[in-house]
Formats: structure tokens, sequence, C-alpha cells
């Protein structure tokens, strides 16, 4: 796009810039290799001392190739049951979540009503307030006398805790899809006699489908990331972040390397999924 | 459509409602919560009785300020790292990165899918004193014979600076990516240089993405304590360190609620601050 104007230049000043621009071509995409590698010298470093096996306690020096934590992944106490609560916490955390930020979203983005702005700002306190205010705010909450008779840390609290962080990623991440949302669509089934709520499971949601997906996905990693909320309302409960938070004061077993680059594998793997058939669309689309 | 035209009104509040509900159950009572335990006196063995405890806050801002300054000056100088480190890769992506855009995202945000705590222990290895950066920078005499990298401001700022990348990569990505690249060929046919251009038009319309990424990386970094803990020592730690040991460590919750109220205000300050500097209002989209 900026090979037009350069042709009409002088000629002396066009091989100067083209120089000058090679060499910033390059030098920009140098540093961005470089920039990626930076990126990925942890995961490297987590998935491969997965594959460590440790001569003491600690899982910090390399000292020997094993496939034995990978074949023996729940062989350390604790771990398989704090992976069990993580995912329960997550997959219902993030199918809530997404249920409740979908209506906010669509009320934002297709009606104007009075409140828009506290509205809004609702939506953008949690995100703006540290993690740690959450989390101890929330566990305020649960300490209360009469909350605490009803309610004890656990499951629950977790629970609440999640869905409540998780709100306001869903709400922003639904209403950026429903933006280009096309209403003719709806218009034309009510006009053609389907009623509401016809309209809606036939137009509408097949519609906002990508939208709800990517927001349970997004909500989904958050959840099961989450530690620093978590660790003020678990109550006896330990989710996979907290046995890791756990374990890393004694030397974190090679398990725990074993799981991260799991949740890696999977996470990445569902990402390239979806964006390779973005990308397979919109190139049927282009040579339809 | 006529059942939709006559209940026009009442819609978006049956649509907001359970979600707001929810939100204002857990997020603002508690708030409201936390400020009346902030206010508390006694300990944790009597009781706690609701006093207006003022001196609460000042204990927290006097007895703490060590801790809040190196907070605010930890996440200062890591947004600052962050911005520099991902402005010119956004841009690379943006501009360059043709059809393959959102792989090339997809690269920023997975290292973000390995769990917080263990990319953290990850850099514990990497930065350990017998690991490989340690020696290298040891044999070159940039740190001395038992110098070390753990344990040490850098080491704190390093990692928050990784672990809140792509909070500031995002938002200057999506507003290059949604530049009009016209206005850039334009400025060009106007026989702007390229970097006079880049100053021009690209910078001041990225704009937006840069106050949004400065502010989503700045808010979780002033109240982190996992990096201070498993990278820093004693001497690093920062206010949320603080926070965190006084609530679930030594249960003395007033004092714990003050600092937290403190923190929260001041981040919100600053946030109004640079929100007024930038020029950028509609932080709430």
């Amino acid at each position: 796009m900026t090979a037009v104007p350069a042709t009409e230049r002088m000629p002396r000043e066009r091989t100067v810039s083209r120089v000058w621009s090679f060499v910033k071509h390059h030098a920009l995409t140098a540093y961005a290799i470089l920039a990626f590698t930076y990126l990925m010298v942890p995961i490297a470093v987590v998935i491969a001392f997965s594959f460590n096996n440790p001569a003491g306690r600690f899982n910090y020096t390399w000292s020997g190739f094993t496939f034995d934590n990978w074949k023996h992944w729940d062989g350390v106490p604790g771990l398989r049951s704090a992976m069990v609560l993580s995912l329960e916490i997550a997959f219902i955390a993030s199918l809530v979540a997404t249920a409740l930020g979908t209506l906010i979203a669509l009320a934002l983005v297709r009606y104007g009503f009075r409140g828009r702005g506290a509205t809004n700002l609702l939506i953008f306190l949690p995100l703006s307030t540290p993690e740690i205010v959450l989390g101890a705010s929330l566990l305020t909450l649960f300490l209360n006398n009469h909350v605490s008779k009803v309610l004890q840390l656990g499951f629950w609290t977790i629970l609440i805790a999640h869905v409540m962080f998780c709100i306001s990623f869903a709400v922003v991440t639904v209403k950026a899809r429903l933006i280009g949302f096309d209403r003719h669509l709806e218009e034309a089934a009510m006009d053609l006699g389907a009623n509401e709520w016809v309209t809606f499971q036939k137009v509408t949601l097949p519609l906002i489908a990508p939208a709800l997906l990517a927001s349970l996905l997004l909500c989904f990693a958050i959840s099961i990331d989450d530690f620093v909320v978590t660790y003020f309302n678990n109550g006896p409960k330990i989710t996979f972040p907290l046995f890791v938070w756990g374990a890393a004061r004694v030397g974190a077993p090679p398990q725990v390397n074993v799981i991260g680059s799991v949740i890696f594998i999977v996470a990445v793997s569902v990402m390239v999924a979806n964006v390779l058939v973005q990308m397979r669309r919109a190139k049927s689309a282009a040579t339809a | 459509m006529s059942f939709l035209h006559r209940h026009r009104n009442l819609t978006p509040y049956l649509l907001l409602a359970p979600g707001l509900l929810y939100l204002g159950i857990f997020f603002v009572v508690p708030l409201g919560f936390l400020l009346h335990q902030s206010l508390q006196s006694g300990n944790f063995d009597v009781g706690y009785a609701f006093t207006w405890a003022w001196g609460n806050y000042w204990d927290a801002i006097r007895g703490y300020r060590g801790h809040f300054i190196r907070s605010f000056e930890y996440a200062a100088i890591a947004t600052v790292l962050a911005l520099l480190f991902s402005y010119p890769l956004a841009y690379w992506i943006a501009f360059r990165g043709g059809r393959w855009k959102n792989l090339l995202l997809l690269f920023i945000v997975a290292p973000f899918f390995v769990t917080y705590l263990i990319r953290t222990l990850a850099w514990e290895t990497i930065l350990a004193d017998q690991g490989p950066v340690v020696r290298v920078l040891r044999d070159i005499g940039i740190l001395g014979q038992d110098g070390r990298l753990l344990a040490t401001s850098f080491a704190v700022v390093a990692g928050i600076t990784y672990n809140f990348l792509p909070f500031m990569a995002l938002p200057i990505y999506v507003s290059l990516e949604q530049m009009d690249g016209r206005l850039i060929e334009a400025a060009q046919d106007l026989y702007a240089s390229k970097w006079k251009a880049f100053v021009r038009v690209t910078l001041p319309l990225s704009l937006p993405g840069v106050v949004a990424g400065t502010l989503l990386t700045f808010i979780p970094a002033a109240g982190d304590f996992i990096n201070a803990q498993l990278l820093g020592s004693p001497r690093n730690h920062m206010i949320g360190n603080v926070i965190q040991s006084k609530f679930l460590e030594l249960t003395d919750y007033p004092a714990a609620a003050a600092m937290s109220f403190v923190l929260m205000a001041v981040i919100l300050l600053m946030v109004a601050l640079y929100a007024r500097a930038v020029g950028t209002e509609k932080l709430t989209g």
C-alpha cells in the first residue's frame, strides 16, 4: 500500500527510501521474531521441565529426561482433586457468566434506556478493580456473621466469586460481536409470522452463537487460571492454581508442569482450530 | 412486533436485571462490607466493633508508605516496559501480518494459557542462581561473582512486565488494526516521510489502544503480590503482599481493609487523572 506514492517520487530519493524501508522493514521483523521468542521462553521451560527427572525435591535444575511425570500425572496427592475442582468451577462459572453477560450485552447494544451510563460503569468497575480488592471484599462479605450462617467458605463461594469477575468479560466479548448484527433478519422472521421466542431460537441464537462461544472460552480460561480471588475465598477447597501455590513453597513437583503443559496445549489447539476455521471461511467467502 | 413495541421500555431492564443484580450483590455490596470493616477496631480474638476508626487509614498510609510507593513504582516501570515491548510487535502484526494476523496474534496470547503461577515459577527457574542467565551475566561481568537476579527488584519488575503483556498488546493491536490505511497513504501522498506519517497519523490514532492497554496493565500490576512473593525478597514486597498476609495470615481485617481501599482510591485517582491528561473520557465504551 506504500508502493504507489513511492513510484511517483524522484529516482534518487526512491532508492534511498527503498534502502531505508528495506532496513526498517526487516529490523521490525527481526524484532518481532525476538519478541515472540521472549514470549515463548518460559513456556518452553515449563514443557521441558515436565520431562525432568529431578534429583531432589526441587524441580529447578535439569537432571535427566523421563516420561514418568506424564505417565503418573496424578502421582502427587491432591493434584487430581484440585484439577477436578478447577474444571468444575470453570465449567459452571463460564456458563452462568456468559448467560448473564449476554443478556446485559443484548440490552446495551439494542435498546436505548435510562441508566445506560451507570450500567456501563458497573460493568467497567470490576475490570478496573485490583483482584486483591475483589477477593478481600468478597471475603468480608462471606465472613459476616449473618452470611456465614447460610454460606460456608468452599465450593459455592469460589463459584460465586468466579461468576462475578467473569460477567464483565462476558459482556465485553459478546457486545463486541453484537454490534455488527443485522436486525433486519429478526424483523424479517417476525414479519413472516414467527413469534419472539421462535425468532430468538431460529434466528438470533444461531447468529450470536460465535459470540457466546468466544465468551464461554474466555471465561473458562480466566476462571481456571484465577489465583488471587480464589485464594481469599476458597476455605478448605483447593483449586489447581492454589495447589501450585502450596506446592511451590516446598518445591513444586514436575507433575504440575505436566498439567500446565496440557492446559496450554488444549487452549492453543482450540484457538488454532478457531483461527483456521475463520481463515477458511474468509477464503471461501472471497472466492464465492 | 406489537409485543416488542408495547414493552419496549421494559425489555432492556428485564435483560439487565439478573446480571446487574448479581454484580450488585457480589461486587458492590462486598465493597460496602469492606468499607465497614476498614472502620472497625478490635482484634480477631475479642472480635471487631465498628467505631469509625479512621485511624486505620492513617496507620495504613504511615506504616506502609514504602510498600505503597514501591507498588506504584514497580507497576509504572512494568507498564512502560510493556508498552515499549508491545507497540512495535502489535504494529508489525497489524501492518505486516497479512492473512496470518490472527495466527500471529495467537502467539501473543498463547503463553498466557499456562497458569499464571506456573509461568512465574518458570521465570524463577530461568533467573535462578544456577540458571543460564545469571551464569552468562556473571561471566561477562555485568553481575558480580556472587551477584543474583532472584530476590531483586529487577526480577519482580521483569515478572510483572511479562505476566501482563497481553493486556497491553491486544488493545494496541485492535486500535492499529481498525485504522483506515488510506489515512497513512494520504499522509505519504502529501509527502510526509514515513516517520512523520507515523508520528502525526498512526500514533495519535492508536492512542485509545495505548490508553486502554496502559490502564489494563497498570491496575493489576499495582495490586499484584505473586511476582514479589515468588521472584522477590521481603525487601521487594508490594502492598498486595501486606494486604494478603494481614487478611489471611494475621487476621488483622480492619487494617487490611483500609489498605485495600487506599490502594483502590489511589488507582482510581490515577486512572481519572490519566484519562483526563490523555483526553480519552470514553473509557467505559
